[in-house]
C-alpha cells in the first residue's frame, strides 16, 4: 500500500493542555547550585541525613557524563541552568479538597481527579509542581495500618521504615538523572502496607506540572510487607510550553516475601517535557512486582522499569505500551535481574510510531552464575504507520550456566493493506479502519489495565482521523 | 618489536607493493596510532574482555621453518578448482589448474600492481564501523600479501577455491586478507582456512572484502581452526548488488579470543545476504561477534542465523543490528541467535538490535538461551548411547540446522565432516 494514502493519526493530548497563572510562595529560582539544595532542605525542614544525601547526589550528578554514548543526543538540549528546581505554595498537603487553594483545585477538578477518587480509589495524592497539594486515604484503608503520605512526611514521620529502603533499590549514583533526583527530590509518595493487608482499590497519585521551565523531581518509595498486596496508579500531565520542561522521578518498590505490587503509569506529558525516570523494584521470595507502563506524551521519554528478583520464586513483569507521534521519541523498555533460583520474568512491549515519531525498546535481562530454573520471556512488537516513522530494538541478554531458559523475540510490522481493504469492504472509512487496526494491535495489553484506566487509555488512543485521508 | 609501536617500513619486511599502496599503508599506520584503544564504555565493545585486545606484545612473523609439511597438512576438500596456501603471509603453494578462463586468482600485491583499477574498487573501501576500525588500520599498515579472487561477468566456477592461512611462532602476527569480486552473473565458492602450525599463542588480524555484483552468487566459508591460545580478529564487509546472493558462513572452531565483525550492505534491489555462524565454544574461549545487516535498497532480504554451543568456562557475545534505511521499503530481514548452554560456568550475551526507518518491512529477531533437551538425551541413552556421546550428537544436530542453510549439498557434507572431526564424532 502506498505510503501517501495512509492517513495521519493524531492522538488527543489536549486534555492536559491548559494552565492557570500562579504565584508561588516558595521558589528556589533558576539553575542548580549547592545553594539551591540548601534552599530546598531549609524550606522542607530536612533532617541532616537527608541534606547530606542530597549533597552526595548533587556531587554524583556533576560527576556523571550524559549517557549519550548510547542514548539520543537530544539529551544535550536540556539546559540545566535554565530550569527551576523547586516551586510550591506550601509543604503540607491538604486532607480535603475544600482546603486546597482554589487556583490549584480547579486544575485537578478539570482533570477529573476528585471525581475519580470518590468513584474507585482507596486514596489520592495530587502533586502540583514540587509539592503535593492534596493527600488523602480512605479511613477504612488507613485503619488497616496502610500508610500513604508524601515523601517528606514519610521520611520525617516513619524514619524507621523509610531509611531502611530509601536509596537502596536505586542508589543515587545509578545514573545521572537518579543522581539529580537525589539532589533535589520533592514530592512523590511513601506507602507502607502491613503484612497480610490486601488493599482492595488502587491508590493513586497524580502529577501536574504547571510552571514553565520547571523540573519535577518526585520520589516514590513503596514497601509492601509479607503477603500484602497493592495496586498503585499514577498519571501525569503538563500544559504545552514554548520551552522544555524536565520530569525526572525515582520510584523504588519493595515487595517482601509473598507480596504483590502492581504499579501502573499512564504518562501523557505535553510534547515539550523531557521525561527521564528511573523505576526499579525488589521482589523477595515468592513476591511479584509488575510494572504496567504506558507512554503517550512527552518529547523524549527514557524509562526502563526494572525488577530485581532477589528471593526464590520471585516474579517480575513489565507490560509496556508506547505511542510516538510527530517529533516524539519514546525510549522505553525493561530491566530484569535474576538473583535467585526459580525466578521468572516476562516483558511484553508494544510500540506504535506515527508520523516522524520514533519508538525505541531497550532491554536488559541478566541471569548470573549458579542459578537454576530461571525463565525469561521477552516479546517486542512494533507497528510503523508512516514512511517517516522509526522504530529500534536494543536488547541485551546475559545468561550464565545451564538450567535456565531465556527467549527474546521482536517483530516489526505494518497495518496490512489487506486488513484495511477488508474493513473498507464492510463499509468502514479508511480512517476508521486504521483506528480499529491500531486499537487491535494494543488491545490485549490494554485489557491488563484496571477497567477505569483501560477506558481512559482507549480514549487517549482514540485516533482523530477526521480530514486526514487525502 | 611490537606491531603496535613499530612502523611497518622499519620491520624490514619489504614487499612488492606499488608506491601508491605503500602510501596508503603509511596513512593507515597514522590512523591506527591516532585512534584510541577501545574502552569499557564503548558500546561496540560492551561485554568484551578488553584485556584480550591489548596487542602490545605481538610482533611480526618470520618465514616458517617447514613449509612442505604445512602444504601436506592443507588438505580438506578433494574436488577443488584452485588452492592457495599462505604460511606467515608468504605464498608457499599455488595450484589453479581447475580455474575457468578469465578468472583471476592472484596474490594481492600482484593484483595491486597489474589490476590497479579492480583492486582499488574493492579493497577496504567501506568504513569499518562495528568497533575494529583501529585494528583494520593496523591490518592495512602491516599487510604483506593475501588472496585476490576475481570472477568476470557470467563465469561460473563450479568447484570451490580454497585459501589456507597458516600462522607459526609464539607471539607472531599475521594479517590474512581475502578479496573476492564476482561480476554480473558470476558464481563461485570460496573457502578460507585459518590454521595454527603449532599450539602457540599468536595473533591474526584478518580482513575480507566480498563484492557480489548484479545477479552474481557467492558462497563464502571461513573455517577457523586456530590454536586454543590464539587471539584473532575477523573483519568482514560484504556488498551485494541487485538480485545478487551472498551466503557466508563463519565456523569458529578454535582460538582463545575471537572477534568477528560481519558487515553486510544490501545495495541493490532484490539482493540477498545470508549470514551464518557455527560456534562450539570450549575451555576459556571467548567468541565476540558483531554483525550488521544494512538495507539500502528496496525488496532486499537478509537472514542471519548464529548457533553457539557453550561448554566449560566459555563466553559468547553476539551483538547484531538490522538497519532498514529510509526508502528501503519491502525489506525482509531476519536475525536469530541461539545459545545452547552446556556448562554452569559458561556465559552467553546476546544483543540483537533493530533500527527501522522505512515502512512496509518485515523484520524479526530472536535470541534464545537454553539447555540440552532431557527427552532427547533420554531417548538416545535408552538406545545405549553414552551420555557424553549423546550430548555431542545433539550439539552436532544443533549446528546441522545452520549447515542446512547452505544451498550446496557437497559443501554441506564437506563442512559436516570437519565438524564431526572437531566434535570427536
Amino acid at each position: 500500500m502506498s505510503t501517501e494514502t495512509k492517513p495521519d493519526i493524531d492522538i488527543d493530548r489536549s486534555v492536559g493542555d491548559f494552565r492557570y497563572e500562579m504565584d508561588y510562595a516558595f521558589d528556589a529560582g533558576v539553575g542548580l547550585t549547592e545553594a539551591t539544595i540548601d534552599y530546598i532542605s531549609d524550606v522542607k525542614g530536612d533532617p541532616d541525613w537527608v541534606r547530606a544525601f542530597r549533597k552526595e547526589g548533587y556531587r554524583k550528578f556533576l560527576e556523571k557524563p550524559m549517557p549519550t554514548h548510547w542514548a539520543t543526543k537530544d539529551l544535550e538540549s536540556i539546559v540545566f541552568e535554565n530550569i527551576r528546581y523547586y516551586l510550591s505554595q506550601g509543604q503540607v498537603p491538604k486532607r480535603t479538597w475544600d482546603e486546597v487553594p482554589d487556583d490549584i483545585k480547579r486544575t485537578f477538578e478539570r482533570l477529573g481527579i476528585p471525581e475519580q477518587e470518590r468513584k474507585f480509589l482507596s486514596g489520592v495524592e495530587a502533586q502540583f509542581d514540587s509539592e503535593a497539594a492534596y493527600s488523602n486515604i480512605k479511613a477504612a484503608v488507613g485503619e488497616q495500618g496502610v500508610i500513604f503520605v508524601g515523601s517528606t512526611e514519610g521520611l520525617k514521620e516513619h524514619p524507621e521504615i523509610f531509611k531502611k529502603w530509601f536509596g537502596k533499590v536505586i542508589p543515587s549514583g545509578d545514573n545521572k538523572f537518579s543522581a539529580l533526583n537525589s539532589a533535589v527530590f520533592s514530592g512523590g509518595s511513601f506507602i507502607y502496607v502491613p503484612p497480610g493487608v490486601k488493599v482492595k482499590h488502587p491508590l493513586q497519585a497524580y502529577f501536574r506540572i504547571n510552571a514553565q521551565n520547571f523540573g519535577q523531581f518526585e520520589r516514590t518509595l513503596i514497601i509492601v510487607d509479607e503477603g500484602a498486596e497493592l495496586t498503585y496508579m499514577e498519571g501525569c500531565t503538563a500544559p504545552k510550553f514554548e520551552t522544555a520542561t524536565l520530569h525526572s522521578a525515582v520510584v523504588e518498590l519493595v515487595a517482601m516475601k509473598g507480596a504483590k505490587i502492581q504499579y501502573i503509569t499512564v504518562q501523557n506529558w505535553s510534547s515539550n517535557v523531557f521525561n527521564l525516570v528511573t523505576k526499579r523494584g525488589i521482589a523477595h521470595e515468592d513476591a511479584e512486582v509488575k510494572w504496567i507502563d504506558c507512554n503517550i506524551g512527552s518529547r523524549l521519554t527514557m524509562k526502563y522499569p526494572g525488577v530485581v528478583m532477589k528471593g526464590k520464586g520471585a516474579r517480575g513483569e513489565v507490560v509496556s505500551i508506547a505511542l510516538s507521534g510527530d517529533g516524539q521519541h519514546q525510549d522505553t523498555g525493561a530491566k530484569m535481574i535474576h538473583a535467585a533460583d526459580n525466578t521468572t520474568s516476562n516483558i511484553i512491549s508494544k510500540s506504535i510510531s506515527l508520523g516522524t515519531g520514533r519508538s525505541t525498546y531497550r532491554g536488559m535481562v541478566h541471569v548470573p552464575k549458579h542459578l537454576k530454573g530461571c525463565k525469561n520471556n521477552t516479546e517486542c512488537d512494533a507497528l510503523l504507520i508512516n514512511s517517516h516513522s522509526r522504530t529500534d530494538t536494543y536488547p541485551a541478554i546475559s545468561v550464565r550456566g545451564q538450567g535456565n531458559a531465556v527467549q527474546h523475540e521482536a517483530s516489526v510490522s505494518q497495518i496490512s493493506a489487506e486488513q484495511i481493504f477488508y474493513m473498507q469492504q464492510r463499509g468502514l472509512s479508511e480512517a476508521a479502519a486504521m483506528s480499529l487496526a491500531v486499537n487491535g494491535f494494543v488491545n490485549d495489553l490494554v485489557q491488563q489495565f484496571p477497567m477505569e484506566y483501560s477506558v481512559e487509555l482507549k480514549r487517549l488512543i482514540d485516533l482523530e482521523m477526521e480530514g486526514s485521508v487525502g | 618489536m611490537s606491531i603496535t609501536t613499530t612502523l611497518p617500513a622499519e620491520t624490514g619486511n619489504s614487499t612488492n607493493w606499488p608506491e601508491w599502496f605503500s602510501k596508503d599503508q603509511n596513512e593507515a599506520w597514522e590512523l591506527f596510532q591516532s585512534l584510541p584503544q577501545p574502552k569499557r564504555n564503548d558500546e561496540p565493545w560492551r561485554f568484551a574482555n578488553l584485556k584480550s585486545i591489548d596487542l602490545s606484545d605481538f610482533h611480526v612473523s618470520v618465514p616458517v621453518q617447514d613449509g612442505a609439511s604445512l602444504i601436506t597438512r592443507s588438505s580438506a576438500h578433494t574436488n577443488l578448482a584452485a588452492k592457495l596456501i599462505f604460511a606467515n603471509e608468504v605464498l608457499i603453494h599455488n595450484d589453479q589448474a581447475g580455474l575457468p578462463a578469465g578468472v583471476l586468482l592472484l596474490p594481492l600485491e600482484e593484483a595491486a600492481k597489474n589490476h590497479e583499477k579492480l583492486f582499488r574498487k574493492s579493497f577496504m573501501t567501506s568504513d569499518v564501523r562495528l568497533g575494529s576500525k583501529k585494528f583494520a588500520a593496523l591490518h592495512q599498515a602491516h599487510l604483506r600479501s593475501g588472496a585476490f579472487v576475481y570472477v568476470p561477468k557470467g563465469v561460473v566456477v563450479e568447484r570451490p577455491i580454497e585459501i589456507w592461512h597458516w600462522v607459526e611462532g609464539e607471539n607472531a602476527t599475521i594479517f590474512p586478507h581475502t578479496l573476492v569480486v564476482l561480476e554480473e552473473g558470476a558464481s563461485a565458492t570460496v573457502i578460507d582456512h585459518f590454521m595454527s602450525s603449532r599450539d602457540e599463542r599468536s595473533l591474526a588480524i584478518a580482513v575480507n572484502d566480498l563484492t557480489v555484483e548484479t545477479n552474481a552468487k557467492l558462497h563464502y566459508v571461513a573455517v577457523q581452526e586456530w590454536s586454543d591460545k590464539m587471539t584473532a580478529f575477523h573483519i568482514n564487509t560484504t556488498e551485494v548488488e541487485k538480485e545478487g546472493v551472498s551466503t557466508a558462513l563463519q565456523m569458529n572452531l578454535g582460538g582463545a579470543y575471537v572477534r568477528g565483525e560481519s558487515d553486510s550492505h544490501l545495495l541493490g534491489e532484490g539482493s540477498r545476504s545470508v549470514m551464518l555462524s557455527i560456534n562450539p565454544a570450549t575451555g576459556n574461549r571467548e567468541i565476540d561477534q558483531r554483525t550488521f545487516q544494512d538495507h539500502f535498497a528496496p525488496r532486499a532480504t537478509s537472514d542471519l542465523l548464529y548457533h553457539n554451543a557453550l561448554a566449560d568456562s566459555s563466553r559468547t557475545i553476539f551483538a547484531g543490528l538490522i538497519k532498514v534505511e529510509e526508502h528501503a521499503h519491502e525489506t525482509d530481514a531476519y536475525q536469530k541467535v541461539r545459545n545452547l548452554m552446556l556448562s554452569d560456568e559458561a556465559e552467553a550475551n546476546s544483543m540483537p538490535g533493530l533500527e527501522i526507518l522505512a515502512d512496509n518491512v518485515r523484520c524479526s529477531h530472536g535470541a534464545t538461551s537454553g539447555e540440552l533437551n532431557e527427552d532427547e538425551l533420554f531417548y538416545m541413552m535408552a538406545r545405549g548411547i553414552a551420555p557424553k556421546q549423546a550430548a555431542q550428537l545433539i550439539v552436532r544436530g544443533f549446528f546441522g540446522t545452520v549447515l542446512e542453510r547452505l544451498e550446496n549439498e557437497e559443501l554441506q557434507a564437506h563442512l559436516g565432516e570437519i565438524l564431526d572431526r572437531k566434535l570427536n564424532l
